[in-house]
């Protein structure tokens, strides 16, 4: 039914991988599609480094629940798609995070929650990394001393925001053009 | 803490210690003793083992920063008798680059507090068993709470507002 319908050809065009992206790239329904599963589970490193971690834990239990959003701890790199940095970075820690950070898949996020992950916070001091940006590509920046979870919540879907706008990878990597979806 | 045992620690310390003991305040319940640097090992096995200290707990550990004076640093010890429920602070002063014997051998629990001492302000304990730093990456040039070191550090890719090395 689908494919007797279909005005971009005959089951042929399933045959490469070429193929396969031209349609993707092609089909209005396929990027909604793709940027729905990307944006409904995003899988946050387990990650706390001081104060903050507090109110990212208090945002993952039961009061703000961010399972409801699909967004649920994992306590690997491997398995996660956004980092949380979630606490005062000192430059002893920073080479782990950094570590950490080429651990995880592509594509990846990173959440810089509060003061001291933005740009250091209170602490300006010998010890202290003066911002997470220092260490790692930060796409969203919470501030707050803590942030209350709301915030967190609010980052969250920010960062969800900014992926739906966001042309997946592997066009760019092909050399595909971004096509407009007339939805800006 | 009943008056006179204060006066009677003072007084068993000199008895058994004479010249070592320099200065002994007392103040408010709190008993502070300097002593000289090469027998602190021995004035603390003494407090830990005497009936009537009985300081089997070591709180703490700590270094003082004196730039100006001579000897430069003070290391300060804080005991704790459970048993008798007093307190008792021992100190020496140390100069730069003199090393301390360790206590390491009559609490245990030396080893860390040492180390953090060593870490903050580069005083080297003779006779311990692993001093090396224990806050600070092993590459950590410097020692961040002598007054000389700058509050913000030096300039580098994690921080830009530190001070530039000379
Ligand atoms: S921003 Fe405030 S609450 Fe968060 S880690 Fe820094 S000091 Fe702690």
């Amino acid at each position: 039914m689908l494919i007797k319908e279909n005005p971009y050809g005959g089951v042929a065009q399933f045959t490469t991988l070429d193929n396969i992206l031209h349609f993707l790239r092609t089909n209005p329904v396929s990027k909604k599609v793709m940027d729905w599963g990307r944006t409904s589970s995003l899988w946050p490193m387990t990650f706390g480094l001081a104060c903050c971690a507090i109110e990212m834990i208090c945002t993952a239990c039961s009061r703000y629940d961010l399972d409801r959003m699909g967004i649920i701890f994992r306590p690997s790199p491997r398995q996660s798609d956004v980092m949380v940095v979630a606490g005062t970075m000192t430059k002893k820690i920073a080479p782990t995070v950094k570590r950490l950070y080429d651990q995880m898949a592509e594509p990846r996020w990173v959440i810089a929650q509060g003061g001291c992950a933005s740009a250091g916070g209170p602490y300006n001091t010998y010890a202290v990394v003066q911002g997470t940006e220092r260490v790692i590509p930060v796409d969203v920046f919470i501030p707050g001393c803590p942030p209350r979870p709301d915030a967190l919540v609010f980052g969250f879907l920010q960062l969800q925001e900014k992926i739906r706008k966001e042309q997946p990878e592997i066009f760019t990597q092909r050399g595909l053009a971004p096509v407009s979806h007339g939805e800006k | 803490m009943v008056k006179s045992s204060k006066e009677l620690f003072i007084q068993r310390l000199r008895e058994r210690f004479g010249t070592a003991l320099l200065d002994a305040v007392g103040f408010r319940d709190e008993l502070t003793c300097t002593v000289r640097k090469d027998s602190i090992v021995e004035v603390c096995r003494f407090v830990k083992e005497d009936p009537a200290f009985d300081m089997k707990f070591l709180s703490d550990i700590l270094g003082v920063d004196y730039p100006d004076e001579v000897p430069r640093f003070e290391v300060i010890y804080h005991l704790l008798s459970i048993t008798k429920r007093t307190r008792l602070r021992l100190k020496i002063r140390v100069e730069d680059g003199e090393s301390v014997p360790t206590v390491t051998g009559v609490w245990k629990s030396a080893n860390w507090h040492e180390r953090e001492v060593y870490d903050m302000f580069g005083i080297v304990f003779t006779g311990h068993p692993n001093l090396k730093r224990i806050y600070l990456p092993d590459d950590w040039e410097g020692f961040p709470l002598r007054k000389d070191y700058p509050l913000r550090g030096y300039k580098d890719d994690y921080n830009p507002y530190g001070e530039e090395k000379e």
